[in-house]
């Protein structure tokens, strides 16, 4: 990578942690929710959903606003934390934190989307045959909404790749700390002759993007046949 | 074993109080669709919750509600055979054969007992495939399996054979005759395919608009002419009767009750017991024993009740030596008859009246009989 300057390494390397946090902390919770959503209904189910795509239809900036306001050293949940050394504010963490709400939406929707597709009368058919919930939503629920769940996570992968506005609001833009390739695509145009550093950001952007859209094509089409009974 | 049922429930539209016993062997539910069949055999496997009830395999309580027991679903050991089959599709044959024991033995599968029950279902070169390829009776065959294999401490069965065609249903009824012999659980079948009933049943439990109508043994309860579950077209008798002799002219004998019965070839062998299903269709009634006629069988008989329907025919209940049949005739005829209980008359069914399907083997109980 000798082509990339120390900079700009740092912020792919940075932008592909914080994706990767983002996505891996909030996989498990987006299944949880996304199930809810689709098999439970609960008082107050509507305001869950509402909250959960919140952050698709809020300005980005709002979003980072909030986030600094509730998870800053000074609010509610960021300082309760804060006593137990996770600090969001300004540091990379703060980064997947914005990545992840932002892309929670997306990954919601496709999961949820799969969990609908599984006819509930196999789960019916599991619990026949001796399994307890738990064991039907391992054995039987989640196997088959593997494609979806695969699916949600490559959206919010790329999702939290290219998140912007609600990251700079919320940790603001420090080369090395919270500097992800969007960001530092945004530094760069600010000043004049980086077209060419610019320019090498954009096509990795957009290598990073295709790759993971091609990955995600193939493997979901494996585990779709799979799935199938084929 | 026996399984006892008994609970009501209030649908928006149907109102379900139901009551019956289901001793070992294979209670057939039958009545209209809407009579809350399949309402009874989810309240049996836990996937229903009725209003107030009490469902009972001897005296292992599966619900309660005054007492406010009930068991979920997976803790009731129970063998389900749907419809659909519902097999998983993202696991092997194999997989789904044994994943009742998985699930319950923390993954410990008895194979030796996977390769019998597979065996005896005809799916052992199946074992590697996905559920995705296989045809609609391999399907069910899986579905009756991996039931088996669950060690049920009682099977349910809800219209296993009507997603499939005839070849299939006839593919598939056999290894329910031998479910009936050779498991000793009590098995609840839906249906309400007559021949279907007439061929497993060795209790029949009717329906209608919620409630039980009539329980008893299997030919009892086909034979009698007040209940007609599909109608007096699907109504029709169960004689029991033992192979004689293969003549060579592609007629096989039987005596049914001392009396000889005559039909197109069976293979089973003799000295074997049989059930044969008599159609009320098929039946012709005679006062007078008829010479020179090209139907084989005739059987005398008396003349016990006689049903008049709102239309044309009526169906009259026969007592014969081979047991209770079932003639349906038009009103006109048994005027001219002059029909009424207790005239001697002679039932006459052509051979060929009686199907291929309507034979199969008798269950264990009705072979003990006289």
């Amino acid at each position: 990578m000798a082509w990339l300057s120390p900079t700009e390494w740092d912020a792919v390397a940075l932008s592909l942690q914080v994706s990767a946090w983002a996505t891996a902390v909030s996989l498990p919770l987006g299944v949880f929710t996304a199930y809810a959503l689709a098999r439970w209904s609960f008082p107050g189910k509507q305001i869950v959903n509402g909250l959960v795509h919140l952050p698709l239809i809020l300005p980005p900036v709002v979003t980072g606003y909030l986030l600094l306001l509730t998870f800053g050293t000074q609010g509610p949940i960021g300082g309760f934390l804060e006593q137990f050394g996770l600090v969001f504010a300004f540091r990379w963490t703060g980064a997947a934190l914005a990545a992840g709400v932002m892309a929670f939406p997306l990954m919601v929707r496709a999961i949820r989307l799969s969990v609908e597709a599984v006819d509930p009368k196999l789960e019916e058919a599991a619990a026949t045959l001796g399994a307890p919930p738990t064991l039907v939503f391992v054995t039987v629920t989640l196997p088959l909404i593997l494609p979806g769940i695969l699916a949600g996570a490559i959206l919010a992968f790329a999702k939290a790749m290219g998140e912007f506005g609600a990251t700079i609001t919320f940790v603001s833009n420090i080369p090395g700390q919270t500097q992800t390739v969007p960001s530092a695509i945004y530094a760069l145009l600010q000043v004049p002759g980086q077209e060419s550093a610019v320019t090498r950001l954009v096509i990795i952007s957009v290598v990073l993007a295709l790759g993971a859209l091609i990955a995600s094509e193939w493997v979901a089409r494996r585990l779709a046949a799979r799935v199938a009974g084929a | 074993m026996s399984l006892s049922v008994r609970f009501t429930h209030a649908f928006p539209d149907l109102r379900l109080d139901v009551a019956f016993e289901a001793p070992d062997g294979l209670t057939a539910l039958v009545g209209p669709s809407g009579a809350g069949k399949t309402s009874v055999v989810q309240t049996v496997a836990g996937l229903m919750q009725p209003d107030s009830g009490r469902v009972a395999v001897d005296d292992w309580v599966l619900l309660n509600t005054e007492t406010g027991q009930a068991l979920p679903p997976h803790r009731r050991e129970l063998g389900y055979i749907f419809q659909e089959g519902r097999l998983f599709p993202h696991l092997t044959v194999r997989q789904n054969l044994g994943y009742s024991q998985q699930v319950r033995c923390r993954g410990r599968v008895d194979h030796k007992e996977l390769h019998r029950i597979a065996d005896l279902l005809g799916i052992t070169t199946l074992l590697d495939r996905r559920p995705g390829n296989l045809s609609g009776g391999e399907k069910q065959r899986v579905g009756i399996g991996r039931a088996l294999l669950a060690k049920p401490r009682i099977l349910l069965a809800d219209e296993p054979l009507a997603a499939l065609d005839e070849a299939r249903k006839a593919e598939i009824l056999p290894y329910f005759e031998r479910l009936r012999d050779e498991v000793s659980v009590p098995i609840l079948y839906v249906s309400h395919v007559p021949a279907e009933v007439a061929r497993l049943a060795t209790s029949v439990v009717v329906m209608d608009q919620g409630r039980v109508v009539r329980q008893g043994p299997a030919q009892d309860v086909l034979s009698d002419p007040m209940v007609t579950p599909s109608g007096a077209r699907g109504a029709g008798a169960v004689v029991s009767a033992q192979v004689q002799h293969h003549h060579p002219d592609g007629i096989t004998e039987l005596s049914a009750g001392g009396v000889p019965l005559f039909l197109p070839k069976v293979s089973a062998t003799v000295g074997q017991t049989l059930r044969v299903r008599v159609g009320a269709q098929e039946v012709i009634l005679s006062r007078d024993r008829p010479q020179g006629l090209s139907a084989l069988n005739i059987i005398p008989g008396t003349v016990e009740t006689i049903r008049t329907g709102e239309g044309p025919g009526m169906l009259v209940s026969l007592a014969t030596p081979a047991g209770p049949l079932l003639a349906r005739v038009t009103r006109r005829s048994a005027t001219e008859l002059d029909l009424r209980p207790g005239t001697q008359c002679h039932a006459i069914i052509k051979s060929v009246a009686i199907a291929p399907q309507d034979v199969g083997r008798a269950p264990n109980s009705l072979s003990d009989l006289p």
